[in-house]
């Protein structure tokens, strides 16, 4: 039993939590890139900027005083993805747009993207430092429950803690609501118009900057909700989400880019994945250790990909996708 | 005639603005040089000489055939790593341990896996296709792999318990070098036959994913390259100051002629590179590359073999690249993994080749020169800049600033960015755009 | 007052003008069909009025007014609407979306206009669950069709509606063709099946590198020899 409830503990939680923040990530790059057709390198900085906006506000109000029965940087949220939303209008505005107004390549825009980049991460170092920061800045402590499995035969708890629980909440009321946005808004089908044939809408009266708008507003505000929820998760740092924007890309990939759904899947599919190559199987295969012959006993270690080669599996991934079907699990855009 | 406007009508004619643009970074190197003092700027010089090489190599790959490619880190990892390897001294408790004979069966067990993938993918032979046959290719690899792990896993142990690595073969520096362009060249050709037909979106990310793997390796795979243990001090092909202070020469003298030595070996491999990267850039190879750049499928349609080039293309520019990186290696005198970053590493070279003009290869050496002077002194003007803020706002009661140091050593990635940003927006096409020379 | 009025219209994609002084005029009864060769900058003069290229000399009348180099998103809500020659559908969406997408400048309800739509298109009705991308040819024809009416334009543009359809559904789509112009709609169409269509279009353009060639009704234009000559092949 306890076999089972560290599986539950190692995998399937620490799976879902990286799963929903990598969804989170992609589905933003997906959308970017099925609207305006470029591979958005700096969507990994957007997170990180959008967990310091939540920081700042959070520290803001534990400054004031307020005590709140949940965490902070939770509590902010809402008010973060808005400022978040509007960062990223502005950036598109800023660096993006003109160089779409002159007509210019995906690729310029690709390495453009690689300039806000550069950009954001000497900003958010040279206003905050390199240090790591906690989020929970009024002191509040990560709460943890323990899920007493007793009952079943399991010495330990099933342990899942705070911003883990509301961070499955979040990504599943975002889910949720994306999709309702984009099968029965107006706005959403048009979206989903733009990226399937963004001269026809055009053509049929598409507000098509206002699509771009929403775009970045979406894309703004559920990285800000990732970064946060890594940093609540994880702790806060510069580099924070730079280092994840490979699965994330991963992701979008493999689930098809320009698919919405295709980019949750592949986020969790990412996740799992990388979840369960470096987990330790000796952990759960334990018990086979009485049945195994005199001298086969399983080794200490036995995880199919040592951690520091985790980021590998991912990539192993993209390309096995990219060679063996380009368009991902869903059919996602291919020019 | 004012000024501005001879000066705006001479910048129209590509080889006086040339010249313009070179003779207006001599003057910063000067400055710079002054402020600094010799030695620094000797450094500085140095270094953005071997950053010229690479952004030659980018050059080949981006300018001359666009192919993106953002795995420059790895490459200059593995020419560092290659340049250990054969210039490093030898490390006799390596050579008299069983370490290589243990080596030596993880290499065999590698072999035979190989030997493995290569039988079952050749098995619809003897009649398995089809999914049986995709199964069977699996369980190979996944046969093989087991297989090496179980070598080289206590090998490796080993070997880092008893003699720490395998040290170097004790060869010339310069002989490093060519190692590391070759093994880049080597490495460069399997990631282009994988990578290479991708579109360049999913190439940038490719290749980022490949850069990160080989910084994974390099910097775990402790009993080859002593990982984040770093191994110093690598030889010189030219002499050392310690060298020069033996033989007389003051501390400060010796910094410098040294510095010297090395700069004139640097450039001279730079000049070497540069004509033969030109030469093949206004021969009838360059122009099939253009051709092939500038209008894929007509090439493809004319017959030509496409990605065969664009190989071609991809290893050269590689193999400046590893030999770029295993130059740095050996000046810098360390090698050490954990130092690389895909911001110094690659992007920094996308902004100079970009910035210079790419496809021009005077203007990415002048790129290279320029961007690398603009990130090296970015760090002391943000410092002078913030101990004055700090000043002011200690004045004002708000109190000092903190961590003023590491804080003005990220300055430079902004300069770089803002940097990018603008070159993209007001000049897309660099400051020396390539002259397109129109063909019959 | 024309519905629509072209005077000696030029553009192009930016370098050498393709359009050298177009002139149309249609009324909100008229068929308009433009013929002509290929490259004769058919579809370019469809694309001027529609601002989807710079419009550098004369004048786009609709409405009473000017709307050279207006965007689509302004032209719409004026009553203009286009079906583009391909890839006229958004294929990943259903048949009702495509539908929907064609009244998005709409505020007001339009299950009206759908239901004139499927009634017009009844196989429309049935499949319209489907993902546009899954229909035939034809089908994908009538949806882009739709789409287009969705916005109750009062001039409908069509692009070689008929192109890589069988001569029955040839037929067919002239046919709904006029039942939209007899509904009140406008049609301003250009066709490569230069003979059928010139004979149900009340008013014919002939172009030829961007410039009219020849003006008339249809049956005038075909009655003309030197037209059935060098543009109707004999
Ligand atoms: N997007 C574009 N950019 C530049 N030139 C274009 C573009 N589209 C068309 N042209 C040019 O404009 C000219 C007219 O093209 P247009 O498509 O209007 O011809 P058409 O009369 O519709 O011919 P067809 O019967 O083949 O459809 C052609 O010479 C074509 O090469
Ligand atoms: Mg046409």
């Amino acid at each position: 039993m306890d076999e089972l409830i560290f599986f539950i503990n190692r995998v399937l939680i620490s799976g879902t939590v990286l799963g929903s923040i990598y969804a989170l990530g992609a589905i933003g790059i997906t959308l970017i890139f099925g609207i305006l057709r470029f591979a958005h390198f700096a969507h990994g900085d957007m997170m990180t900027m959008g967990a310091f906006v939540a920081f700042v506000l959070a520290s803001a109000l534990a400054a004031a005083g307020v005590v709140l029965p949940l965490p902070m940087g939770f509590v902010v949220l809402p008010v973060a993805m808005i400022i978040t939303a509007l960062l990223a209008l502005g950036i598109d505005k800023g660096f993006y747009a003109p160089l779409r107004a002159r007509g210019a390549k995906p690729v310029t825009l690709l390495i453009a993207s690689i300039g806000v980049t550069l950009m954001m991460q000497g900003l958010l170092r040279l206003i905050f430092g390199s240090s790591t920061k906690s989020m929970y800045v009024a002191g509040e402590s990560k709460d943890i429950f323990r899920i007493d499995m007793s009952w079943a035969g399991g010495t330990r708890p099933i342990s899942i803690t705070e911003p883990q629980v509301i961070m499955f909440v979040v990504t599943a009321l975002i889910v949720v609501a994306l999709h309702l946005f984009l099968t029965r808004s107006r706005l959403g089908k048009a979206m989903r118009a733009m990226a399937d044939n963004a001269a026809l809408a055009q053509v049929s009266g598409i507000n098509t900057a206002l699509v771009v708008r929403v775009t970045w507003v979406i894309a703004g505000s559920l990285a800000c909700v990732a970064g946060t929820m890594l940093a609540l998760d994880v702790a806060l740092m510069p580099d924070l989400a730079f280092n994840i924007v490979l699965p994330i890309f991963a992701a979008a990939i493999v689930g098809g880019l320009g698919h919405a759904y295709g980019a949750i899947v592949g986020g969790f599919l990412i996740a799992f994945a990388e979840t369960l190559a470096v987990f330790n199987w000796t952990a759960v295969l334990r018990p086979l250790n009485a049945i195994l012959p005199e001298g086969m006993a399983l080794p200490a270690n036995l995880a199919l990909v040592p951690t520091e080669y985790k980021l590998t599996v991912a990539f192993v991934i993209l390309v096995v996708t990219l060679l063996v079907r380009p368009t991902g699990i869903f059919k996602g855009a291919s020019t | 005639m004012s000024l501005p406007a001879s000066l705006s009508a001479s910048l129209q004619s590509p080889l006086r603005r040339g010249l313009i643009l070179f003779a207006a970074m001599f003057v910063i190197v000067v400055i710079t040089g002054v402020m600094q003092g010799g030695a620094s700027i000797l450094l500085i010089l140095t270094q953005a000489t071997a950053f010229a090489l690479i952004a030659l190599g980018l050059n080949i790959q981006w300018g001359y055939g666009g192919l993106f490619n953002f795995a420059i880190m790895g490459f200059l990892m593995v020419g560092g790593a290659s340049t250990v390897f054969l210039s490093y001294p030898i490390n006799p408790d390596f050579w008299t341990s069983d370490g290589p004979l243990m080596l030596g069966r993880a290499l065999l067990a590698f072999l035979f896996g190989l030997c493995l993938v290569l039988l079952a993918r050749q098995s619809h032979r003897i009649g398995i296709t089809g999914k049986l046959k995709t199964t069977l290719v699996v369980i190979a690899w996944f046969a093989g792999y087991i297989l090496y792990r179980s070598q080289i896993d206590p090998a490796a142990a080993y070997i880092e318990s008893t003699a720490g690595f395998v040290g170097g073969l004790g060869l010339h520096p310069v002989l490093g070098w060519a190692f590391g362009g070759l093994v880049s060249a080597i490495i460069a050709f399997y990631i282009g036959k994988v990578s290479l037909g991708l579109r360049t979106d999913y190439l940038a990310i490719a290749t980022i994913g490949i850069s990160e793997i080989l910084r994974a390796l390099i910097k775990n795979m402790d009993w080859l390259t002593r990982g984040t243990m770093t191994v110093s001090p690598m030889p010189w092909p030219t002499p050392l100051p310690q060298n020069l202070q033996a033989m007389g020469f003051s501390i400060s003298e010796s910094f410098i002629y040294a510095r010297l030595g090395f700069l004139a070996l640097a450039v001279l491999i730079l000049v070497l590179a540069f004509i033969i990267v030109q030469r093949a850039y206004g021969g009838p190879w360059g122009r099939m590359m253009r051709a092939i750049r500038d209008n894929h499928i007509a090439a493809g349609s004319m017959g030509k073999d496409v990605t065969g080039r664009q190989l071609e293309l991809f290893i050269f520019g590689s193999i400046l690249m590893g030999i770029g990186g295993a130059m740095l290696a050996t000046f810098t005198q360390i090698f050490d993994p954990s130092g690389y970053q895909p911001i110094n590493h690659t992007f920094m070279l996308w902004v100079m080749v970009i910035v210079g003009g790419a496809g021009n290869n005077w203007g990415v050496v002048l790129g290279a020169f320029l961007i690398y002077i603009v990130w090296v002194i970015s760090d002391p003007l943000a410092q002078l800049i913030f101990v004055n803020l700090s000043v002011l706002t200690d004045s004002l009661g708000w109190g000092a600033i903190p961590e003023i140091d590491s804080r003005a050593l990220q300055m430079r990635v902004f300069v770089l960015g803002v940097v990018i940003t603008i070159a993209l927006r007001y000049a897309p096409r660099g400051l020396l755009p390539e002259t397109v020379r129109r063909e019959g | 007052m024309a519905l629509i009025e072209l005077k000696h219209v030029v553009g192009g994609y930016g370098g050498a003008p393709i359009l050298n002084g177009v002139n149309i005029a249609i009324e909100k009864s008229d068929i308009g069909v433009i013929v002509g060769p290929n490259g004769a900058g058919k579809s370019t003069t469809l694309k001027a009025i529609f601002g989807l290229l710079k419009v550098t000399g004369g004048t786009i009348e609709f409405g009473g007014e000017n709307i050279a180099n207006s965007l689509p998103d302004r032209l719409v809500p004026k009553g203009l609407s286009f079906v583009p020659q391909e890839k006229n559908v958004f294929t990943s969406m259903s048949v009702e979306e495509n539908l929907e997408m064609g009244a998005f400048t709409r505020t007001d309800d339009f299950s009206g206009t759908m239901a004139w739509v499927y009634e017009m298109f009844p196989v429309l009705k049935e499949k319209r669950r489907q993902p546009a991308g899954e229909l035939s040819g034809g089908q994908r024809q009538m949806v882009a069709m739709g789409r287009a009416l969705m916005s109750k334009p009062s001039l409908l543009m069509l692009d070689e509606p008929s192109a890589g359809l069988s001569p029955r559904y040839v037929i067919e789509i002239f046919e709904t063709i006029q039942r939209v112009n007899q509904e009140g709609v406008g049609i301003l169409m250009v066709e490569q099946n230069a003979r059928q269509a010139l004979a149900f279009a009340s008013k014919g353009f002939v172009l030829a590198q961007g410039q009219n060639r020849f003006t008339g009704t249809g049956q005038e234009l075909i009655d003309d020899p030197e037209v059935a000559k060098s543009f109707l092949g004999g």
